[in-house]
C-alpha cells in the first residue's frame, strides 16, 4: 500500500514538473495543482498508514488506544489544502490579468519585466557576457 | 514575561486590521497604519533587549509542552532580526507616505505591508517546522499582492516569475518536510535536533537536506536559483521593494541558517561544502549581473545576491568567527539594501528616473541625498570605517582561517566589483551633468508635484538608516558582541534545545 502510493507521488510529481517546465502559464497551472495533490500524498504517506481505527479517544479513557491512525499528518493536509487553495485561485487571477494585459500566456515572450535590449544598446551585449562568463 | 514574545507577530496583524477597517480614509490610514509600525518597532526592540539580558527565550503556545505544541523561541539570532525587521518596516511605512498613491492606499497597500511584516516576524520566531511553512506562505500571499499592486505590464510579467518560482520553492520545503517527519515523528525544531540522530539511514537524512537546501535557497536565492529575484524586485513600488529587498531574501538565509546548524548538522562535509561551492558561485554571479545592468533598482537587485553569498559563506565555513560575520552581514545588509531602494526611490523623485541614463546631475542639485547615497552605497561595498567593512573582514578573516585561501580571495574581489557597480552609480546619477529632462526638474521648470513634506517623509526614514549604518560602522564592538552571542547559539544548539525542551 504504502510502497503504491510512494511510486503514485513520484508520477504525479514528474508529470508535475513536466508540465510546469512547458512554459505555459495555463499548464503551469495544472502542473501546480497535481504537484500539491502529489505532496500532499507524500505527508500523508510518511505518516504511515498501518491503521485505519479512528484516532479519537474513548469516553472514559485518557489516552487513545493503541494502533489508532496517526491524526498528525491530516491536520498537516489539512492546512496544505487550504493554503494551496488560497495559493491556486490567486494564481489564476494573476494569470488571466497577466494575459489580459501582456496578451500572451508563454512564459518566454513575457519580457516586459526584463526587456531584451531597447534603447540601451550596451546592456544585450553585457547580458551576453555575463552569460558567457560565469565561472 | 516569555508571553511578550507575540507581540512583534499580533500586532502587525492587528495594525493590518485596523488600517483595513479606517479604509476608507487616507489620513486616518495612514496614521493607524504608522502607529501600528511604532508599536510594533517597539515591542521588537523590548524584545531584543529582552533577549540580551535572559538569552533564549521559549514560549509554549497556549501552554501545550514543547514537541506537542506550538513553541515560539527567541534566540540572538532571531532577536536580531525582528529588530531590525520592526526598523525596516518603520522606515518603509514613513517612507510610503511620501510614495504611494491613492489607488495603491485603497487597494490595501497598508493592510497587506502590515501582514508581510507580521509574517516575517513569525518567520524568525517559531520553533516549529510546519509553522515556518506556515508562515512562509503568509509572507508570500502578502508579497505577490504587493509585487503586482499598480498593474503595469512589468509588475505582472515580474509577478507571474515571481509566483511560479515562490511557489514551487514552498512545494520543495513542504514535501521536504514530510519526508522529515516521516523519518523522525517530530516537527519541533529542538526534538528535531536530537531525533535526527536517530535515524537509522543518514543518506536518506542527507538527500531530504539537499531538499530543503534548494527550497531555502530559492527563497534566499544562491547561485542556480536567483533568477526569480532580479526580473521581480525593480518593477513594485519603491517602498514595496525596499522591503522585500531588505526582508524577504533574508528570511530564506535565516532559514537556511537555523535548519543548518539546528538540524542538519550530520553530515558537514557534504552540505556545508554545497553550500560554501554555491556562497562562492553565488557573490560572483550576483556582482557580475550588477556590472551588467544601468538600471538603478536592477544594480541593486543584483547585489542582494552576491551579498546573500556572504551570508552563506559565513554559514557553510561554520566557525565562530564565520556564524559571527554571516549574522553581523545580516544586520548589516537588511539596513544598507533597503535605504539603498528607498534612495533609488528619492532619486526618481527628483531626477525623475530610475535609468542611469536619465539620471544626473544630483550631487549639484541634491547634496544631501548624495551624501546618503554615499554611506550605504560605500558600506555595502565594504569601505572602512562603514559597517560592512567589519562584516566583510571578519569573513574573509574566517575563511583564512579554516585556509580557504580560494574563497578568501574571491570575497574580496567581489567586495573590489561591488565598489565598480556602487562608483557607477555615484557617477552616473549624481556626478554627471544633469540631462535635459533632469535638468528641467532641477531648475523648476517642470511642473512636479513635490512638496516639502514629501520630501521629509523621504529622507528622514533614509537619514535615519544612514545614521545607523554609520553608528555600526563606528562602533561596531557591540553589535559584534551581540552577533557573537548568537553565533555561540548557532554553534552550541543544547542552549536552544534546553529553552526549549527543558532538557539539554
Amino acid at each position: 500500500m504504502e510502497t503504491g502510493l510512494a511510486v503514485l507521488c513520484g508520477i504525479m510529481a514528474a508529470a508535475s514538473i513536466f508540465l510546469m517546465l512547458s512554459g505555459n502559464l495555463i499548464r503551469f497551472i495544472f502542473g501546480l495543482v497535481i504537484a500539491t495533490n502529489s505532496v500532499n500524498l507524500l505527508i500523508f504517506v510518511a505518516g504511515r498508514l498501518s491503521s485505519t481505527a479512528p484516532p479519537i479517544i474513548g469516553v472514559h479513557a485518557e489516552v487513545a488506544r493503541q494502533g489508532v491512525a496517526n491524526a498528525l499528518p491530516q491536520a498537516l493536509i489539512l492546512t496544505a489544502i487550504v493554503i494551496g487553495f488560497a495559493l491556486l485561485s490567486f494564481v489564476f487571477i494573476l494569470f488571466y490579468r497577466a494575459y489580459q494585459s501582456l496578451g500572451t500566456v508563454d512564459s518566454e515572450k513575457m519580457r516586459f519585466a526584463e526587456p531584451p535590449a531597447r534603447e540601451t544598446n550596451r546592456q544585450e551585449p553585457a547580458e551576453k557576457a555575463k552569460k558567457g562568463g560565469r565561472p | 514575561m516569555n508571553a511578550m514574545l507575540v507581540l512583534p507577530i499580533i500586532l502587525p496583524f492587528a495594525a493590518a486590521a485596523a488600517s483595513l477597517l479606517v479604509k476608507g480614509n487616507v489620513w486616518w490610514q495612514q496614521t493607524v497604519s504608522l502607529l501600528g509600525s511604532v508599536l510594533h518597532f517597539g515591542a521588537c526592540l523590548w524584545l531584543f533587549f529582552h533577549v540580551c539580558q535572559i538569552g533564549v527565550a521559549a514560549l509554549q503556545v497556549a501552554d501545550w509542552p514543547a514537541p506537542f505544541g506550538i513553541t515560539l523561541v527567541a534566540d540572538h539570532l532571531s532577536a536580531i532580526l525582528v529588530a531590525v525587521t520592526g526598523t525596516l518596516s518603520l522606515a518603509a511605512m514613513a517612507y510610503a507616505r511620501a510614495e504611494i498613491s491613492t489607488d495603491l492606499l485603497s487597494a490595501g497597500f497598508h493592510p497587506l505591508m502590515h501582514i508581510l511584516i507580521g509574517g516575517v516576524c513569525g518567520a524568525f520566531l517559531t520553533g516549529d517546522l510546519f509553522n515556518l511553512y506556515v508562515w512562509f506562505e503568509v509572507m508570500l500571499m502578502a508579497s505577490f499582492g504587493l509585487l503586482v499592486m499598480g498593474q503595469e505590464k512589468a509588475q505582472l510579467d515580474g509577478g507571474v516569475k515571481y509566483v511560479m518560482i515562490n511557489l514551487f520553492s514552498t512545494l520543495l520545503f513542504i514535501s521536504g518536510l514530510g519526508l522529515l517527519y516521516g523519518m523522525t515523528g517530530t516537527l519541533n525544531m529542538a526534538d528535531l535536533h536530537m531525533a535526527v540522530r536517530n535515524v537509522p539511514d543518514k543518506a536518506l537524512l542527507t538527500a531530504v537536506a539537499a531538499i530543503f537546501m534548494a527550497a531555502f535557497g530559492i527563497k534566499a536565492g544562491i547561485f542556480p536559483l536567483f533568477f526569480w529575484l532580479p526580473v521581480s524586485y525593480h518593477t513594485p513600488p519603491v517602498a514595496v521593494s525596499a522591503i522585500l529587498a531588505g526582508l524577504l531574501t533574508k528570511v530564506g538565509v535565516y532559514a537556511l541558517i537555523r535548519m543548518f546548524t539546528l538540524v542538519f548538522t550530520l553530515n558537514v562535509a557534504y552540505t556545508h561544502g554545497l553550500l560554501l561551492v554555491a556562497a562562492v558561485l553565488t557573490m560572483v554571479t550576483g556582482v557580475l549581473g550588477a556590472a551588467a545592468f544601468n538600471e538603478f533598482r536592477r544594480i541593486l537587485s543584483f547585489h542582494i545576491i552576491s551579498q546573500v553569498g556572504y551570508m552563506v559563506l559565513g554559514l557553510a565555513l561554520l566557525t565562530p568567527l564565520a556564524l559571527t560575520g554571516a549574522v553581523f552581514y545580516l544586520l548589516h545588509h537588511m539596513i544598507v539594501k533597503a535605504n539603498l531602494f528607498m534612495i533609488s526611490g528619492a532619486s526618481r523623485g527628483a531626477a525623475g528616473s530610475f535609468e542611469l541614463s536619465n539620471l544626473g546631475g544630483l550631487y549639484r542639485n541634491r547634496g544631501f541625498l548624495s551624501f546618503l547615497f554615499f554611506v550605504p552605497a560605500f558600506s555595502l561595498a565594504g569601505f572602512p570605517p562603514l559597517s560592512g567593512f567589519w562584516a566583510k573582514m571578519m569573513l574573509i578573516k574566517a575563511s583564512l582561517a579554516g585556509g580557504f585561501y580560494f574563497v578568501a580571495a574571491a570575497a574580496a574581489m567581489v567586495g573590489l566589483l561591488t565598489v565598480y557597480s556602487m562608483s557607477k552609480i555615484w557617477g552616473e546619477a549624481f556626478w554627471k551633468p544633469a540631462p535635459e529632462d533632469a535638468e528641467l526638474r532641477f531648475s523648476g521648470r517642470m511642473a512636479q508635484e513635490q512638496d516639502i513634506s514629501r520630501e521629509i517623509w523621504m529622507l528622514v526614514p533614509i537619514a535615519i538608516l544612514a545614521l545607523v549604518t554609520i553608528v555600526i560602522g563606528l562602533i561596531p564592538a557591540p553589535f559584534v558582541k551581540i552577533a557573537g552571542e548568537a553565533a555561540h547559539e548557532l554553534l552550541h544548539p543544547q542552549i536552544y534545545v534546553k529553552a526549549v525542551l527543558g532538557r539539554g
